[in-house]
């Protein structure tokens, strides 16, 4: 009897028990739950009753105007800081592997923001770029010397708090693309370079054909991470201008399925839910789309 | 004659070359250094200002020539910022402990033992890593609260106990480690378990330890859920404390003592990088994501 127990795999199901439990519970349960919240109309927290199914909180979503807001934030942010961080880290990583001394010294700093808490940071930053009654601050005073007038990065004109929100997020995604294309870099086969470097191409001409297209499908790896990764930013975003973002103008989707979830304006997970998968819906089309370009540009 | 010169000056201009490359290198790493560093720079320098002086400043100055403490002690005192950090301290130990069991018992069962479905309960679990967090955390919300759990450890730490990625990533670790070993501890009588604990868990200890590192980072940065679930001072995490700092702490313009709290936050992620920094490099560069 013990004998047929074990064969049948008794015993791999108890060791896989707590996993199987806890992911059920908080993953695929939840994730049931979210599409059948997002189909019910008119659903309270506190009676837990809905009065119809259908599409009227997604309806509800798309026409809020915090969410439109929430929604050209996030792209803006999107297509500011992806193209630019994965640029910059690039070039940081190619001087970092033309260099030898030092090297080590420079990954450590540049890796320093990882391992920092966003929140805390943000602080900040927030108060280099605040203009307050009694100073300007830190930035504005630097703006001033060079000549021009200065701005309230926090609570003033859109344009600015956008630089603000995309300067920090760049600051703080760029650690782990300078990772990423380092270690990519050093895994190029050097005989390409030799063979390069033999028959006299030219610096350009080898970081074109030979560089560029051998970490092609890291820097691919990187610009759908980043796309993902800045479609969430949420976090960030309340380092530099609080929770209440919707007053800031500077809220993001997925500030805006927290809001609608939890805080003053809460109390509608319906909406919330309808949101999150709306996002989820443009995170997974963009990645398509990402992977669809990069099978036909990727190549070695 | 005349060929060796031109050698000579084309090596020269080469060299030439070379050498203002390298200088420009040099010029644009130390400025993202620069970027990268100026920020704890300073909160640093404003930390040890004292509140008089910071305001007095209406150009802020670059350094200070009488650094005072008095800022940390302000920090401890006038916020609960020492109920933070062990509040963080708490959530991070037990979700990161939790974790380990859950994921190496799972990653064991996936790489050693045989049964049933194996194959198709692994796929299952790795179709889970697309899942954004953001999608589940409404109904866990909701669950959480339903179970009463909001403002308890056990309702901040539960939902995060599992990682499908981990799991994963121990898996394959596993597996590097040869059948011949495990048949032998057959022989000897061995049961899994102790296999498990005496055999394979020494084995990847590299791996465990990587692992363990990263939930470090990800537990004591965690805003967003904490910040869902708790709404009571006393079950503050250090990033909600932060929040609250910023919003209703030391009568708001008190920033020197704003600072002071950050640095004794960022300080700990920081000593610990310092120490394991080539693990950590090494860890996110295979799994970590950020951004």
């Amino acid at each position: 009897m013990r004998k047929r127990w074990r064969d049948s795999g008794f015993k791999g199901w108890l060791y896989l028990l707590p996993a199987i439990l806890f992911l059920g519970v908080f993953m695929v349960y939840p994730l049931i739950d979210v599409f059948v919240y997002s189909f019910e109309e008119g659903y309270n927290s506190a009676s837990q009753m809905h009065f119809g199914i259908g599409v009227y909180n997604y309806a509800y979503v798309l026409h809020d105007p915090y969410f439109l807001q929430a929604v050209r934030n996030t792209f803006l942010l999107v297509v500011i800081t992806v193209p630019l961080s994965t640029g910059i880290a690039l070039l940081i990583s190619v001087g970092l592997h033309s260099i030898r001394p030092l090297r080590k010294l420079f990954q450590t700093v540049y890796f320093l923001p990882y391992v920092t808490n966003t929140l805390a940071v943000g602080l900040v930053f927030m108060i280099l770029f605040k203009k307050t009654a009694y100073s300007d601050g830190l930035i504005n005073l630097l703006i001033t010397w060079f000549g021009g007038s200065s701005v309230d990065f926090i609570d003033g004109p859109y344009w600015a708090k956008m630089f603000v929100l995309c300067l920090y997020t760049i600051w703080v995604v760029m650690p782990f693309k300078i990772l990423i294309l380092t270690s990519a870099l050093a895994s190029v086969n050097e005989q390409l370079y030799q063979a390069a470097r033999v028959d006299g191409t030219s610096a350009f001409r080898i970081f074109g054909r030979i560089t560029l297209p051998m970490i092609s499908p890291m820097i691919f790896y990187l610009i759908i991470t980043g796309f993902i990764g800045a479609f969430k930013a949420y976090s960030d975003v309340v380092a530099l201008f609080g929770t209440d973002l919707n007053a800031a103008e500077m809220n993001t989707i997925v500030g805006y399925v927290y809001d609608m979830l939890y805080g003053d304006s809460g109390g509608y997970p319906s909406y919330a839910s309808a949101a999150a998968i709306l996002l989820f819906a443009i995170v997974l089309t963009i990645t398509c789309i990402n992977l669809l370009v990069s099978k036909r540009r990727v190549h070695y | 004659m005349n060929n060796s010169k031109d050698y000579i000056r084309i090596e020269k201009t080469a060299k030439a070359r070379r050498i203002t490359f390298n200088a420009v290198t040099y010029f644009f790493l130390a400025v993202w250094a620069v970027i990268v560093l100026f920020p704890f720079y300073w909160m640093l320098l404003t930390s040890v200002k004292s509140y008089s002086a910071y305001n007095a400043e209406s150009v802020p100055r670059f350094f200070t020539l009488s650094p005072t403490l008095q800022n940390y002690t302000e920090a401890f005192t006038a916020v609960p910022l020492g109920r933070y950090l062990l509040n963080t301290t708490i959530f991070t130990v037990a979700t990161t402990a939790a974790m380990l069991a859950v994921i190496t018992l799972a990653a064991y069962a996936f790489a050693r033992l045989d049964f049933r479905g194996k194959n198709v309960v692994f796929i299952l679990f790795l179709s889970l890593m697309m899942i954004p967090s953001e999608l589940v955390i409404i109904t866990n919300f909701v669950t959480i609260t339903n179970l009463d759990m909001r403002n308890t450890f056990p309702g901040l730490i539960l939902p995060s106990v599992t990682s499908v990625f981990y799991i994963y990533l121990l898996k394959e670790n596993f597996e590097q480690i040869p059948d011949s070993l495990y048949y032998a501890a057959k022989v000897d009588g061995t049961s899994d378990l102790k296999y498990l604990f005496k055999v394979m868990i020494p084995i990847s200890k590299p791996t465990l330890i990587t692992i363990t590192i990263l939930k470090v980072i990800e537990c004591w940065n965690s805003y967003v859920w904490p910040r869902l679930i708790t709404d009571d001072e006393n079950y503050y995490l250090v990033s909600n404390g932060i929040q609250e700092i910023r919003e209703n702490g030391f009568g708001r313009e008190n920033i020197p003592a704003m600072m002071a709290a950050v640095v004794v936050i960022s300080l700990p992620l920081i000593v610990l990088f310092l120490i394991f920094r080539n693990k950590i490099m090494a860890g996110v560069s295979r799994g970590g994501t950020k951004g």
